[in-house]
């Protein structure tokens, strides 16, 4: 990592891994729930995160010193929503397809807390470029676990991947369902997400005992 | 000492001032993209009309429009005749594709207001296609579609999409698995009652062999999507049992 300086470097690389936004901190489940049904929406949804929390961190950190702390949180919003739907403008006028495609996960966008947990907890207090990166590096760790999810869930769910028949043919019955395999309805279903993430979080937590609390403590999710 | 930014008339300020830039940045993105935005909304109606009757690019089970560079003039080709309806009245308009079905669905609260139902002919190897635009709701927000009748209503090609159903499962109506069960389904059943077509769950039926039990197989975890699509097609092609009828005179 020539580039980045080791400090920087562990602002992409942290997230990824041991301070997982998803698995660690417990944030943006409500959209890891709701669109991991398709491998296809996880990653759609993970470069729109990755470009509004990129860009959103930047902005937020270059307002640091004039954003009055009585009302910083709305300002966060109004950053996020502003650049929810000037992205949204510009993709319906030169990319209709893609903005079709786009256009269930920008409420979800603006409501996901890890944009508005990394504008709180870290662009106030620090420069724009390692506010960049801090602001990849969750998007990436969130982008993970959400195609991790993804993956399973169309796999086990409707036997494709991206939409192709990896599986074979459920009513022509070829492929593995020419031996009596079934896919599980149950896995398209937000609970077995939730299931998901948890056998996630429970590989990772005993692979790695320091990520063990003492004491459990509640936790608050928008 | 308080900082400045602490102070609440610079929180007042900021926040006017806030709303201000944000509003007008926004405000100018919105118009300044509106052409663009609304051409490409007709292109995508002129797409998804020509889908329903037939003229696609579809190969094997992949699923393709027509090229955008020729939509306009295959819409030409293809479409001979739009009409808009209102009760007895049936007057030729060439723009009835257009026709805004979320507005005259908030018109038709007003009963004093007889709805306007756009019909689209359209004539392909020497078939006859009734093309009618329909709207409802799905799960999350609007859903519509456009389908493709014979005279007898029976469905030649339908089209459906939506707003914002829940990808990969209500969102999945705007894919040929599910649309293409529509194609040779019945409207009325044998006793000639209008029925619809029916989403089901439990139609026992998944390779859609029965095209005259009035059901094709719904989506695994879509079912408010799934039934929306029943409403839908049974509350819109109603309203055009007249035309047809007159048809057959």
């Amino acid at each position: 990592m020539g580039l980045l300086s080791k400090k920087d470097a562990r602002l992409i690389l942290d997230p990824l891994a041991d301070n997982n936004p998803i698995t660690i901190q417990v944030l943006g489940i409500c959209s890891a729930l709701a669109i991991t049904a398709e491998l296809e929406a996880s990653i759609v949804m993970s470069i729109s995160v990755l470009f509004v929390l990129g860009v959103g961190n930047v902005i937020i950190s270059l307002m640091r010193n004039m954003i009055p702390s009585k009302i910083r949180i709305i300002v966060q919003l109004i950053v996020v929503a502003t650049l929810v739907i000037i992205v949204d403008l510009v993709l319906k006028a030169y990319a209709y397809e893609l903005s079709k495609t786009l256009s269930v996960f920008v409420g979800l966008i603006i409501t996901n807390c890890i944009i508005m947990g990394r504008f709180e907890a870290f662009a106030l207090a620090n420069k724009p470029w390692q506010s960049f990166l801090d602001g990849i590096g969750n998007a990436l760790g969130y982008g993970v676990i959400l195609i991790i999810i993804g993956f399973f869930r169309e796999l086990l769910g409707s036997g494709t991947l991206l939409g192709f028949k990896v599986l074979g043919d459920p009513i022509e019955k070829t492929g593995v369902y020419a031996f009596g395999y079934e896919n599980n309805g149950f896995m398209l279903l937000s609970p077995m997400a939730l299931i998901v993430v948890g056998i996630i979080i429970w590989i990772q937590r005993s692979r790695n005992k320091d990520l063990l609390e003492e004491e459990l403590v509640g936790h608050c999710d928008i | 000492m308080e900082k400045t930014t602490d102070k609440n008339s610079y929180t007042l300020l900021f926040a006017i001032g806030m709303v201000l830039v944000v509003g007008s940045i926004l405000a100018f993105a919105a118009s300044g993209f509106k052409d663009k935005i609304d051409e490409n909304k007709r292109i995508e109606k002129q797409l998804n009309i020509l889908y329903a009757m037939g003229v696609n690019d579809n190969e094997g089970s992949d699923m393709s429009f027509v090229s955008k560079d020729i939509v306009e003039s295959e819409f030409k080709k293809y479409i001979t005749k739009q009409f808009i309806i209102q009760g007895e009245k049936v007057s030729e308009d060439n723009k009835a594709y257009l026709l805004d079905l979320k507005k005259e669905h908030a018109l038709a609260k007003d009963a004093n207001h007889q709805r306007r139902l756009p019909m689209l002919i359209g004539e392909k190897d020497g078939k006859t296609f009734y093309i009618a635009p329909i709207r409802g709701k799905g799960l999350w927000d609007a859903i519509w579609g456009y389908v493709a009748l014979d005279k007898n209503m029976v469905v030649l090609g339908a089209f459906f999409d939506h707003k914002g159903e829940t990808p990969g499962l209500g969102a999945n109506i705007n894919q040929r698995f599910f649309m293409d069960d529509f194609i040779g389904e019945h409207l009325f059943d044998e006793a000639n009652n209008f029925k619809g077509i029916n989403v089901s769950k439990s139609n026992a039926d998944p390779k859609n062999i029965d095209k005259k039990d009035n059901e094709v197989d719904a989506i695994a975890g879509a079912t408010i999507t799934g039934d929306g699509v029943s409403a839908m097609i049974k509350s819109e092609l109603r309203l055009y049992l007249p035309y047809f009828k007159n048809l057959k005179n």
